[in-house]
């Protein structure tokens, strides 16, 4: 684990070393990059730029003024709302996270129970049914398939809300829960049923191979009920590939969320990443990228806890 | 001299793979899809002939009202169907580019990781971690945006991006061939590290390797929809990605201009994934049985 934590930090800085070489590399000059106004920022706004991250300086301590600037938490500055990035992305940061934690639970609880049940029968129609929507998810576009939903449910039959995150009169306690969760539904499962695919898939597979071993054999000997020899005695088994995809997709579903956020209008992450890129933001969008990246990271090190507490062989004590 | 019954001749690998894709009815599904789709574009615009960026009848036209645009027009009364037709070259041609670039970034790292082990391999596969934890779209997004968007940034963006899976794959595949008898033997004749890798392993790694690029491929393009959905591909290129993109505000006045796209892409990448399906079934004995 000590391992991990340390490889954890290791991409982080690589990041912010990728992020200091994007602005280098993009064509023209790093202050007129830094200050985001596609061209247009004043002389004394670059002089100030070029002062404060050392332009004028060799290219190694340039990148440690950089990178000493991003440990105290100082992301640079949002031309566009004149605020601090770091603001700006902790204001995003949890909208982001409830969009792809809720749709992680849809597509993985929903996804490991309809894998496992068609799992049980290989050959019956439901294993074909899951089959099937797993490819149609996997080959669907999300942003599309959101888009599909509010004409759905939000147009035609109009029972879900799309005008973001929240009423614009709801305030405060129980009444303003209610009413984030009720938008949260449409973009929750529009991320979620494009992941469920896959999970459906890999936990079938799984289960297959779990459904075989003598222990199953043994807990059905001995009298287990149905549900609890598929559920407690298979699944435990099968779970670890699931866990493992959930760390290698977490980018792929950050990335998701993107394209989710902007169909369903969620004051997210995403949503401002695609807003600043309009508005050549580059500290901003510079700032979001390395905000996932942690993200991605730190719930990695969640799934990889998840993962040692659920397969004995890795608990501590045991051999690693 | 009769023949014993039970004796059955040995295929060969590729003749058996053949024969197990042709009797895949998936696959077969998806050939015809990707078939149809791909005649479509070749022969459907010229067929057609209606021009896709023109303003060629009245906006907000539903589909089947007017005989000249059977599948509608969208907010500004460019035809769906011109736009559809057209847009399939730009889709394939991308997504096809791009998967290529992936899968030779993909194979040239995987392969010098599993050939080499050790530190190389450790470098190697933290370097793929990294990618793979990023995410591609925000990625892909920063690249287009520092760079001018044009088709050749799309597709080098989207490479970018799509490699890691493939080079995990060939990274196994030559982890476990480099100690086979017949490289040790071209080993033994005193055959360098080059000529091993490229001559002698890859070519029999490539059957899954191959089957992994066709759902690259199938990735690539649905990429591809969601940057030009973003409206951050090459302006000047309509996919149908930016098709959708383009209509995204006037969903609900002409709603079959983004369905009608939204559909080609879904049918071929569907296409693309059961073909892909079907030879990793055939190429990739491991899986022969489920």
């Amino acid at each position: 684990m000590k391992q991990k934590l340390f490889f954890a930090v290791v991409l982080v800085c690589s990041v912010v070393v990728l992020n200091f070489f994007l602005i280098r590399l993009a064509p023209g000059d790093p202050a007129m990059t830094l200050a985001g106004q596609a061209g247009g920022a004043d002389a004394e706004t670059l002089e100030e730029i070029r002062r404060t991250y050392g332009l004028d300086r060799p290219l190694a301590e340039q990148f440690f003024v950089y990178a000493g600037k991003i440990l105290t938490g100082d992301l640079g500055t949002s031309y566009y709302f004149n605020l601090p990035v770091s603001g700006l992305i902790l204001e995003r940061l949890f909208p982001t996270l409830l969009l792809v934690l809720s749709s992680l639970v849809i597509s993985v609880g929903l996804g490991t129970f309809l894998g496992v049940l068609a799992a049980r029968n290989p050959r019956g129609p439901l294993s074909y049914i899951v089959t099937a929507v797993a490819l149609g998810g996997y080959s669907v576009p999300t942003f599309w398939l959101g888009q599909m939903l509010i004409l759905a449910f939000a147009w035609y039959v109009p029972i879900f809300p799309v005008d973001g995150m929240a009423g614009l009169r709801v305030r405060g306690g129980l009444n303003q829960i209610v009413d984030v969760a009720w938008h949260l539904v449409l973009p929750a499962l529009t991320l979620g049923v494009a992941f469920m695919a896959q999970y459906s898939r890999v936990s079938r597979a799984a289960m297959l191979e779990v459904l075989d071993s003598d222990y199953i054999r043994t807990a059905r000997a001995k009298g287990a009920s149905e549900p609890a020899v598929l559920f407690v005695h298979g699944l435990r088994n099968a779970i670890l590939p699931v866990i493992t995809l959930v760390g290698l997709q977490l980018g792929q579903i950050l990335s998701g969320a993107v394209l989710v956020e902007t169909v369903f209008n969620w004051p997210g992450l995403g949503r401002l990443a695609l807003d600043s890129i309009l508005r050549r933001d580059y500290p901003t969008i510079l700032g979001i990228l390395l905000a996932s990246a942690v993200v991605v990271v730190v719930i990695n090190l969640a799934t990889e806890a998840i993962y040692r507490s659920a397969d004995p062989r890795l608990r501590s004590g045991g051999r690693h | 001299m009769a023949r014993d019954p039970a004796f059955h001749p040995p295929k060969s690998p590729f003749v058996e793979a053949m024969a197990i894709f042709l009797g895949n009815r998936a696959a077969m599904a998806g050939l015809i899809i990707l078939a149809v789709v791909i005649l479509a574009s070749l022969i459907g615009p010229s067929l057609y002939g209606v021009d896709p960026k023109a303003t060629v009848n009245a906006p907000f036209l539903p589909p089947m009202e007017d005989v000249a645009s059977p599948m509608g027009t969208d907010y500004i009364g460019r035809d769906v169907l011109a736009g559809i037709l057209s847009g399939g070259p730009a889709t394939i041609m991308i997504g096809t580019s791009a998967a290529l670039v992936a899968v030779l970034i993909g194979i040239t790292l995987g392969a010098l990781a599993g050939y080499y082990g050790g530190l190389i391999d450790t470098i190697l596969m933290r370097f793929t971690e990294f990618f793979q934890v990023l995410p591609a779209l925000l990625f892909a997004m920063v690249l287009m945006t520092l760079f001018t968007p044009s088709l050749r940034v799309t597709i080098i963006g989207i490479g970018l991006v799509m490699w890691p899976p493939t080079a995990r794959l060939a990274r196994a595949e030559f982890m476990k061939l480099r100690n086979m008898d017949y490289v040790r033997a071209e080993r033994a004749m005193g055959a360098r590290d080059r000529r091993i890798i490229w001559r002698v392993i890859l070519p029999n790694a490539m059957p899954p390797l191959i089957a992994a690029a066709a759902l690259v491929v199938g990735v690539s393009i649905l990429f591809e929809a969601g940057l030009s959905f973003l409206g951050l591909g090459d302006p000047n290129i309509r996919s149908w990605g930016e098709m959708i993109g383009s209509n995204r505000d006037y969903i609900f006045d002409c709603p079959w201009a983004v369905f009608f796209p939204g559909i080609a892409i879904f049918l071929t990448v569907l296409g693309v994934s059961l073909v892909g399906d079907g030879l990793n079934d055939a190429m990739n004995p491991r899986f022969r049985e489920r």
